[in-house]
């Protein structure tokens, strides 16, 4: 297991809600790329986290841009990078983005990046709203979670829509990294990051990133809802590799999904017969990623 | 050495890009711009321009990867079309925000519905008050020369802003004539490398474009509109400086076309500029004292120079090819906006050639004496739209 770097490219002061999983995920990714990285970031919570002009908390330089210009912002800094002459092995261009500026208002410039083969890291940190826009529903939201903009009410609109799997989308324009990771597991996610960096060509990683606000859940839970969704299966940590999928952490004891939803707010709604076709969805979707695993390595 | 080749207006905007040394390129294709983006693909491929070319999803993409290039240190371009401009409209916003020297090329089209791909000038001019400056080309050779002359005037510290070098549709895009090439060192000695001070750069962490707060916002757009008021005697500057290089005068901001004291002022931008020369030459041949102004640049909008050139005028008449939804049309209204308080005169407003509907030179001159005519009946109407189909008999008969 790797160790978790000493660097700190993120200095204190943000203006991250407390328990916020983007903050500690830009802090473990950074530790991870170290000094020799550019960022940039969309509209979204990270616009205003590292602080707003004249402040600024992070140690790489920062480019923001408009809402659903990532892929495009990356792809532009690293052909200016490589008329430069500079290496796309020594400095590491990162998009990073929020899953309503990745899955949903920048799916466009995401794809048009992967697939000319940008040698980019695509991030997308997922917590599963808009929420620096007051928490309203995203292509990344789960089935079943209230937003603002469903807002459950008399009529039971909660989001009646399944969570866009950004993984396959990412792996069917055949880049040769995508990887989820999580902030409840910061030696494997510097590790898969680390690894990703690596790769030449176009890489995609999934941050699994909680926020307290908008989920309805307590700020000291963060760590402990994301090792719950890891280990009810709801959100598995896998790499796909050149096509091969590998679920490098599997639960011993695979934990209800209930156990995962209760604690948060946002599912509070939810009669008994949702939540068991919640679990009964993420089995599937389990069951079939261990399926994918099984072919993998039997090639 | 400098040749003279028969090319295209595209081609010369993709010639003006490879001597100016550009080195991100991002562009998506559409008609009637395509020849710009496969002549650079041709000139990459063929190793005779040493650029990154981002073939991108969209022309949204294409401005955000310019805008990112460019925010990089690298000298940046791009080049579009009508809906294409469109779809752009929050990104040139962007660029000019962000103080960033990219220049584009855009192939002036009418915008649908119905669609069209013919020529007129209101893409462009629904793009005005995004901080672009705007280069209305009147032949192919002002397009190669306007690309060069954008980079340097954009790239000056003092000014730091986006341009547009912009061309009609068809009528220059499409159409081929001599175009003097030049030499790429002269070029060279012309228009330095950019180097810009400040930029995403690894060994010097800066932040660009963190949220400002109301405290500072309005001081930064002070500064922005500091630096475009700027640009008009920036732009004479390097104009004069051109001419002196490459032995050619683009035109500056406006171009005056035996103006010296004439009674009737004909207003012109782009490609008709040409053909109404010609009138213009006839009119006065047959007694009329009739000149012409073409407005080379709308933005920044030559103020003082109308204000100049209007001395002793009786009647304005624009040819504005465009219709903007206000009252009329653009050009007409910022020349009403600039004489205002200043010239006591007759201005008409004449809309013309929308979605590419030719301009003879027989229609322009019953345009022209039109105007003429208005000396002594004085101004029957504001606007009037010309040779539409229900009254071709007045201007074609």
């Amino acid at each position: 297991m790797a160790k978790i770097p000493e660097i700190e490219l993120m200095d204190k002061g943000t203006t991250a809600c407390p328990g916020c999983g983007a903050a500690h995920a830009m802090r473990y990714m950074l530790k991870a790329l170290g000094k020799k990285t550019t960022i940039n970031i969309p509209a979204c919570c990270w616009a205003v986290i590292p602080g707003v002009y004249p402040s600024r908390n992070l140690g790489i330089p920062l480019l923001y841009h408009a809402f659903e210009t990532t892929g495009a912002s990356s792809s532009g800094i690293r052909a200016a990078l490589d008329a430069k002459g500079v290496d796309p092995r020594e400095v590491t261009v990162v998009g990073f983005a929020g899953d309503g500026g990745t899955a949903d208002i920048g799916i466009q410039a995401l794809s048009g990046c992967l697939e000319r083969n940008t040698d980019t890291i695509q991030v997308m940190y997922d917590n599963e709203a808009y929420m620096n826009t007051g928490i309203q529903r995203s292509g990344e939201t789960p089935y079943g979670a209230w937003t603002t903009t469903t807002p459950v009410g008399s009529e039971k609109e909660w989001k009646k829509n399944p969570k866009k799997n950004m993984m396959e989308i990412a792996k069917a324009h055949g880049i040769p990294y995508a990887a989820t990771v999580s902030i409840g597991h910061p030696e494997s996610m510097i590790e898969k990051i680390k690894k990703a960096k690596d790769i030449p060509g176009p890489k995609f990683i999934h941050i699994y990133a909680p926020c307290p606000t908008g989920w309805r859940s307590d700020p000291s839970d963060t760590i402990e809802l994301c090792r719950l969704a890891v280990d009810s299966c709801t959100f598995p940590l896998y790499e796909i590799e050149d096509g091969d999928y590998n679920i490098y952490k599997k639960p011993k004891d695979k934990k209800p999904v209930k156990d995962y939803l209760k604690r948060q707010g946002r599912f509070r709604h939810l009669p008994e017969e949702e939540v068991e076709k919640i679990q009964e969805n993420v089995d599937r979707e389990w069951e079939l990623l261990l399926k994918k695993e099984e072919i993998s390595s039997e090639e | 050495m400098s040749e003279t080749r028969i090319v295209s207006g595209n081609f010369a905007a993709a010639y003006g890009a490879k001597l100016s040394r550009v080195e991100v390129v991002a562009a998506y294709p559409i008609t009637p711009q395509t020849e710009v983006v496969e002549k650079i693909a041709e000139l990459v491929a063929d190793g005779e321009m040493d650029a990154e070319y981002i073939k991108v999803e969209s022309e949204h993409s294409a401005m955000a990867a310019c805008i990112a290039a460019s925010n990089t240190g690298a000298r940046a371009y791009t080049a579009s079309s009508a809906h294409g401009l469109a779809l752009m409209h929050e990104m040139l916003m962007w660029a000019a925000g962000a103080r960033l020297p990219v220049v584009m090329t855009n192939i002036n089209r009418a915008m649908g519905p119905p669609w069209s791909v013919w020529a007129d000038h209101h893409d462009t001019l629904a793009q005005k008050g995004t901080g672009q400056m705007q280069f209305f080309c009147e032949n192919n050779q002002e397009v190669l020369d306007s690309v060069i002359m954008a980079f340097k005037i954009c790239e000056d510290e003092e000014i730091m802003l986006p341009a547009m070098v912009v061309e009609d549709a068809f009528i220059l895009s499409h159409t081929k004539e001599p175009v003097e090439i030049y030499d790429q060192e002269l070029v060279d000695d012309f228009l330095p490398p950019y180097d810009p001070d400040y930029k995403i750069d690894v060994d010097q962490p800066l932040g660009f474009g963190s949220l400002g707060m109301p405290d500072w916002y309005m001081d930064f757009r002070y500064k922005k509109a500091q630096a475009f008021e700027k640009t008009p005697e920036k732009i004479q500057e390097v104009n004069k400086e051109f001419k002196e290089v490459f032995g050619r005068d683009p035109g500056g901001l406006i171009e005056e076309y035996k103006t010296d004291g004439v009674d009737v002022l004909i207003v012109t931008m782009g490609s008709i500029s040409s053909t109404s020369k010609d009138v213009i030459d006839e009119l006065r041949d047959e007694g009329h004292n009739v000149g012409l102004a073409r407005l080379r640049t709308f933005r920044p909008f030559p103020v003082e120079q109308f204000r100049e050139i209007t001395k002793g005028v009786n009647v304005v008449g624009v040819l504005d090819r465009n219709y903007t939804f206000g009252h009329g049309g653009d050009a007409a209204r910022e020349i009403k906006d600039a004489l205002y308080g200043h010239r006591d005169l007759i201005l008409k407003d004449y809309i013309v050639g929308l979605g590419g509907r030719d301009l003879t030179p027989k229609i322009l001159k019953k345009v022209m004496l039109d105007a003429i005519s208005l000396q002594d009946k004085g101004l029957d109407k504001e606007i009037e739209w010309v040779d539409l189909r229900a009254d071709r008999k007045k201007w074609r008969g």
